[in-house]
This record gives structure tokens, sequence and C-alpha cells, in this order.
């Protein structure tokens, strides 16, 4: 293989060629097209998201290139597969430039309608393209919808822009470049105090400012010492993490190559959950590409320091995104979490001094590093700076992944970037920080979102989730969810979290089940207290927080399953009695036929003689969206 | 976390098989904390694994056995018994367990006759109740081995299953 490794000269040669060519993906401006000749006009992006991806963006993908080549376009349109562009629900997405027409929930079908009418005829397919107006009529910049209008990328910006795996793209956008500052014209110390002035705070659940860690893992001394990239991503209903490792991998492998630089560290291990194969195949290439160019190895980049990254995949057990039991997982072991201190900072993996930083902050450090610290201090609250990305999902239109200023109002979340509640449903709550969270009541959607207020509320943080419940869904059920998964997760390694979680989750099973009393909920207040107080890790610590906040907040819930033994939701079975409302029915018999065990009778026509034989019922709920007509109630 | 202890069926490989796992073993020999990939590529070539694969990976580190099974059992990914040709995975992620995707795990248990994590005598299916998959855009979400079909509908399970099924009875 010919040497390809490249001076800093020749990596700065690149940056300013491709820069030249991805630059109308930057504007949406028609005017700034390519020079002519060679370069191709128009750049199709495809969605390469895993939930475009499953939803067939391969596919489209492949068929652009089919197609291109049947119409010889081949050369003036350049295809590209990227990361996340965010807005899941209506993926796949295609995006063409220069005029940034952003094209949804597209078929394999529609491909040569784009490539026909779009491409070749310039007018784009007006069916396919989002069709957002503003007050005028006009339509709406894709920028300016109201998916994208309140949000502020930073560390999500060239996902969905650039090419993944093409690192040359990633140089177009000012690569390698925070690397190469940080080692060129700052000190170890100054690049440390630079990040403690950011305010940057870990991203993966905790919340320790990233600058301390730094310098605890700097100020250990030790022949070798460890960067660890902690990607092990397990909270359900959370995939922040993985778009950017899936959209920008080139970011994190930077930060990773400045960290080892700040620490003294040459060697990195980027741990990450074997659920997420895109992702992996996408860092491989990255790493691949990396080593290729000079960047990681020996002299990095000419610069006179070395530094490797290694790629572990965990084999899912949620308690390794825990930092010590991550650790003890490289290591090749069962991953139960230590005590601390020692700090990983003191002993961390192979008992060297270990630095462990979640992807979504590594990823916000290469911006820091070109912007300076007092840029990214002065987005977001006086405690919390920078964004936070999060992961919407649930009972909300726009499911999809938003980055946000610190102290964005969980209504401005809701209401206008996911853009509400779909069905005409009305808002319950919103969930946060996963398993380790809490829910947060309607009543409090006016608050900032950031590190300090979300814990006041009982919730937290944690690594991004953010989940959209409504009238429909049951709080203790869903605390019950969140407690069955922590239980299913725990280690087993200390009591409180072993057994104490298993006696918690028997006590919300009484209240689902309508054979809790009163004071079952002063029992579980207390249990919660003392896990919380008692338990070795993160995950015991939080474990009952799920429980706790429905406690407190939808304590009317769970009196209405224990004094009347009622699921106001309608979904804790053994609660509900299933009947029609004979003024209602029309004797259409459909809820019949769909009754697997035959429990509900009567006559074609005479809605007078239908019955559900509640002794046969087996509450599986087959009848109700059978039912036009609203019939059946529970 | 249960699991069997040891597995039901002789232990059978193909020389391919013994090959590929040779060459895993000696490319992990100067890896630092070798154990889990050495146990991730075992599966991939096996499709479990078997107290004797254990065994030998064991003695080529210097790893005590109860090493070895402590912490194949420790992780939700390894598995001691072979699985059935198309795992069908109900992804259990917060998005789709409130959008429905507990009527759905139940409707599969009744139509392939089994609990999650069980797999049918034939080796066709196995049931897995999975953590979540990260594609929440499209939640309730299944996989069938590497296909995924998102926005799902319990109506829509009789087709996907007869299909795999079909196409198992195909193959032989």
């Amino acid at each position: 293989m010919a040497n390809k490794i490249k001076t800093l000269q020749e990596l700065q040669e690149i940056r300013e060629r491709v820069a030249k060519t991805v630059v109308n993906r930057k504007t949406l401006s028609p005017e700034d097209s390519f020079g002519g000749g060679e370069c191709p006009k128009h750049h199709v992006l495809v969605c390469g998201g895993t939930g475009c991806v499953s939803g067939g963006g391969r596919v489209i993908f492949d068929e652009f290139k089919v197609r291109l080549v049947e119409h010889e376009l081949e050369t003036q349109v350049k295809m590209v597969f990227t990361g996340c562009f965010g807005l899941c629900a209506k993926g796949p997405i295609v995006v063409v430039y220069p005029d940034g027409t952003f094209y949804q929930l597209v078929e394999q079908k529609d491909v040569e309608e784009i490539v026909r009418e779009h491409l070749i005829g310039g007018k784009p397919v007006a069916r396919l393209a989002s069709k957002e107006k503003d007050e005028c009529g006009n339509e709406k910049t894709i920028a300016n919808s109201a998916f994208y209008k309140s949000q502020h990328k930073i560390v999500l910006q060239k996902c969905g822009l650039i090419d993944p795996e093409n690192i040359d793209e990633y140089l177009a956008y000012d690569g390698y470049l925070a690397y190469e500052k940080a080692v060129r014209n700052m000190s170890q110390d100054e690049l440390i105090e630079n990040l403690k002035a950011s305010g940057l705070r870990g991203r993966g659940g905790g919340g320790f400012t990233t600058g301390m860690k730094w310098q605890f893992a700097k100020n250990s001394v030790s022949d070798q010492k460890y960067v660890v990239c902690n990607a092990d991503e397990g909270d359900p209903g959370a995939f922040m993490d993985r778009s950017i490792l899936e959209g920008d991998p080139h970011a994190v492998i930077e930060a990773m190559m400045i960290a080892g630089y700040a620490i003294g560290a040459t060697m990195g291990y980027v741990y990450v959950r074997a659920e997420y194969p895109i992702a992996v195949d996408r860092l491989k290439v990255a790493l691949e590409q990396a080593r290729e160019y000079g960047i990681l190895g020996k002299n990095a980049m000419g610069l006179g320091f070395e530094f490797d990254i290694d790629i572990r995949l965990g084999a899912g057990a949620f308690v390794c995104g825990e930092e010590t039991a991550l650790l003890r997982s490289i290591e090749g072991g069962r991953g139960e979490p230590k005590q601390r201190p020692p700090f990983p900072a003191v002993k961390g993996l192979f008992d060297k001094p270990t630095l462990i930083n979640n992807v979504e902050t590594l990823a916000a450090i290469p911006h820091i590093i070109l912007k300076g610290p007092m840029w990214f201090s002065s987005i977001g609250t006086e405690k919390s700076k920078g964004t936070k990305v999060f992961a919407l999902g649930g009972k909300i239109k726009n499911t999809g992944l938003v980055e946000i200023p610190m102290g964005t109002t969980l209504r401005t979340v809701i209401e206008e970037i996911g853009e509400g509640i779909p069905g005409g449903k009305k808002f319950k709550a919103a969930q946060t920080g996963g398993p380790s969270g809490g829910c947060i009541p309607a009543s409090h959607m006016d608050s900032p979102i950031d590190f300090d207020a979300l814990i006041e509320l009982g919730s937290m943080m944690g690594s991004g989730g953010l989940i959209v419940m409504d009238e429909d869904n049951c709080m203790v059920d869903i605390a019950k969810f969140y407690l069955e998964f922590t239980v299913e997760e725990s280690c087993g390694k200390c009591t409180p979290c072993r057994i104490g979680n298993k006696r918690l989750y028997e006590l919300l099973e009484k209240v689902s089940e309508g054979t809790a009393e009163v004071s079952d909920l002063d029992k579980m207040e207390q249990l919660s207290k003392y896990i919380k107080e008692n338990s070795l890790c993160g995950l015991g610590q939080t474990a009952p927080n799920p429980v706790l906040s429905t406690l407190k907040y939808f304590r009317d819930e769970y009196m209405s399953h224990v004094v009347d033994k009622k699921c106001p939701a309608g979904v804790c079975t053994n609660l509900l009695t299933y009947s029609i409302l004979q003024d209602k029915c029309i004797g259409c018999t459909l809820c019949q036929r769909a009754c697997p065990v035959g429990a509900i009778s009567g006559e074609l026509k005479k809605p007078e003689t239908f019955v559900i034989d509640v002794n046969k019922c087996i509450k599986c709920d087959a009848c109700v969206p059978k039912c036009k007509f609203k019939a059946i109630v529970k | 976390m249960n699991k069997l202890k040891t597995t039901q069926d002789a232990f059978v490989e193909t020389e391919e098989q013994r090959q590929a796992f040779d060459k895993v073993l000696d490319s992990l020999k100067k890896t630092p904390g070798p154990l889990m990939g050495a146990l991730q590529q075992a599966q991939d070539i096996y499709g479990y694994l078997p107290i004797e694969v254990q065994n030998r990976i064991a003695e080529y580190f210097g790893i005590p056995l109860a090493d070895v099974y402590g912490v194949v059992t420790f992780y939700s990914q390894f598995n001691l018994t072979p699985k059935g040709k198309y795992k069908v995975g109900v992804c259990m992620g917060t998005a789709c367990y409130v959008l429905s995707a507990g009527p759905i795990l139940e409707r599969l248990k009744t139509m392939l006759g089994l609990q999650a994590g069980g797999t049918d005598a034939e080796k066709l299916f196995t049931l897995e109740a999975t953590r979540c998959i990260g594609c929440c855009g499209l939640a309730p979400v299944i996989t069938v081995n590497e296909d995924v079909y998102g926005k799902l509908k319990i109506d829509d399970l009789d087709g996907i299953i007869n299909k795999y099924r079909g196409m198992g009875k195909d193959n032989g």
C-alpha cells in the first residue's frame, strides 16, 4: 500500500479542496452552485441513520445510483449517504442540494420521479417535499420549519451534512484542526483550563464537570493512561450517542486524541453497544481512514504525540454504562461496579489512570477548542452550558433527535419542536433520564431543561431520552416498566439494589393488580429512599426515581388503583372490565369476530343483545380497536 | 439472567468452524482483556457458546472456566443454547412500550407458542423481548434477524410470521 500519511500542509490542502465541493450544502441559496465543468451539479443526501435505514434508506440510496446511471447523470450528481437528519418520524429522508429540498417519507418507487422532475427537470417534486407554510402562505425553508427552528446544532451539526465514511468531508468542516490547535498552541494545563471555563458537564447522566475530570486524570502519575469513550447507550428510548457515532464518528476520534494529549494517554477505547451495528461499522471505517492519513498512530499528524483507538463491544448489560463496570467489561470480566474511590482517574482500566467521557460530551470538545470556551459558555443556563441532544419519542408527532440550548422549556420541545401529541390526546407526562429519571407532569411544562432543574423536579438529565406520554398511559404501569428493567439489569453485587428493587417491584405489582393497601404506598417511598441511599452504583442509586416521581406527581392515580381498584388510563388489565355501550353499538358483529375466546355474544343488527361475558373475557383488547363507534368501554 | 446450566444437544462442529475459531484465538493472543472479544466471535461462528467452546477459550487464555462461565451468564447476548433460524425480537424500549409493544409481544407468544427467550422444537423461531434498538421513530418495532418491521399493528403479525414460516419450510 502506498504511503498515504499526510503532512499538516497536505491535510490543509484537502480541507480547502473539499470545502469547495461541499460548500453548497452549507447554504440553502441556489446561486452558490459549483464551478461547473467536472464538478457534480447536485448533491443528493440520503439519511443513513438507523431509523431511516430500517425504513428503507439503503434501498433508496442504491435505487438512486441505478437511476442515475440509466440517465447518464452519475458524474453530475453526487450521492451521499449521511448520518441522521433528526426528523425520524418523517423518514426515510432525502435532501437535494443546492436548493435544499427536504423530501420526506420517500419510497423506492419515488426515486425515478425525483431524478426526472428535480435533477433533470429542475422542478422539485412538491408531493414529497415538506409543506410547511408561514403566515403569508409562502413555503418555509427547512431551517425555519417548526422542527428545526428552535434547535441549535453543535454536536449534531455535521450529522446529515457530511458523508461519515469519508474523512475528507470531515476535514472540509475544519476536521482535526482542533487537535492541531490544541497541540501546537496550548499547554496541557491551558487546554484543561479552557475546558473548565467552557462549563461543559458530562452528557452521560452524572453531569460532572468535564474539565475537572480531565484535571484529575492528568494529575495522576503513571507510565500508561487510557482514554475511554462510553458509547454504551443503554437507556431505552435514547439514541443520541448512536446518531453521533453514525453521523460524525471523526468528531469522537478527534476529541479522544485531544483528551489523550491533555492527560498524557497514548491509547483509547470506545466501548459501544453491540446493538448498534451501523455505528460500529462507521467507527471502524473512520478509524481505518484516520490511521491511513497518519492522524492516528505513532507521531499522530506529525505533531509528536502517539495515540490509537480500539473498539470494544458490549454484550447486553445495562449496568456497563456505569464507568467502573464498563472498565471491568473491557478487561474481560463481569460488568460489576466497584466501590469509588479510587476513581478511574486514579485507578481505572487495567489499574491505570483512565479518563472516561460519554460520546456526546466528547463530540462537543473540538467545537470548544476551535471557537473558545466563552462562545460555549454563552449558550445555556447559569450552571448548564451549551446544548443537549434529546431523543424525542413516544406519543409525539415529530419523533426524532433534537439539539436544544440548555434552559429550553419542556413546552418548547413538546409543543413547538415536537408539534404536540397525535390524535388530539392530552399531554400527561414527559419522562427524562430513562430508568434513572422521572416523569414530569403537565404542571411543570414551563420549567427550563437543565441539569439542576431536572433534579429539582425529581428526574434527571440522564443521557437524553425524552419520552412523551398521553392520557392513555398509566403512570403505575410506566413506573413498573422501568423498575422491571432495573430489576433485570441489576448486576446483583449489592443487596439494596438486588433485593430492594425486587421488593419495590412486587409492591408495584400489588398496586397494578389492585391488591395493595394505602400503607403500601408509604412503604414504597421508604424503601425507595433506602435503596437510593445505600446502593453501590448509579444504577441502584437512581432506580427508584421513576417510582418516586410518579408517586409525587400522580398520587391520585396510585390512589385510584389502591382505593377504587380502578386504572383510570385503562392499562392495568386486572382492574379492567370490558363492557358494551348498547346505545352506541349498531350490532355489526366486528367485535364478536375479533374476540379470540368467544366472550362476546349478540345478534347481527340487534345492538341491545350485545354483551361481553366477563368470565370468558381475557382482556386482550382485540375488540376495542375494531369498534368504529367507540361502543366498547373498559 | 436465568440460564440453563448445560446444553441439551450434543456439540458438533465443522472443520471450517474449527479453523475460524483457531484463527480468532490466535488473533487475540496479544490483546489485553481478550475474553469478551473471544466469546463474541466464537458465538458468531457457532451461533451459541457450548461448554466445549468455553472450555477451549479458558484453556487458551489460562482463565478459569468458572470465570469464563461467569462472564457468559452475566451478559444477556451470550447464549448457552442454540437459537432458532429466525430470531424474532420485540423491541421493549420505552418508545415502543408506550405504543403497545406489550400486546404485540403477547400476541407473538400465542402465535409461536413460545415464552420470551424460548426456541421452538424445530429450531425455526426464537422469540426475544429485546432492549431498545434505537429506531424509536418507527415504534413499535419488531425485528426478524436483520429485517426491521416498524410502525407495526397487531394485525400485521400474522403475515410477517407466515412469511418466515414459509421460507423456513422452503429451505428444508
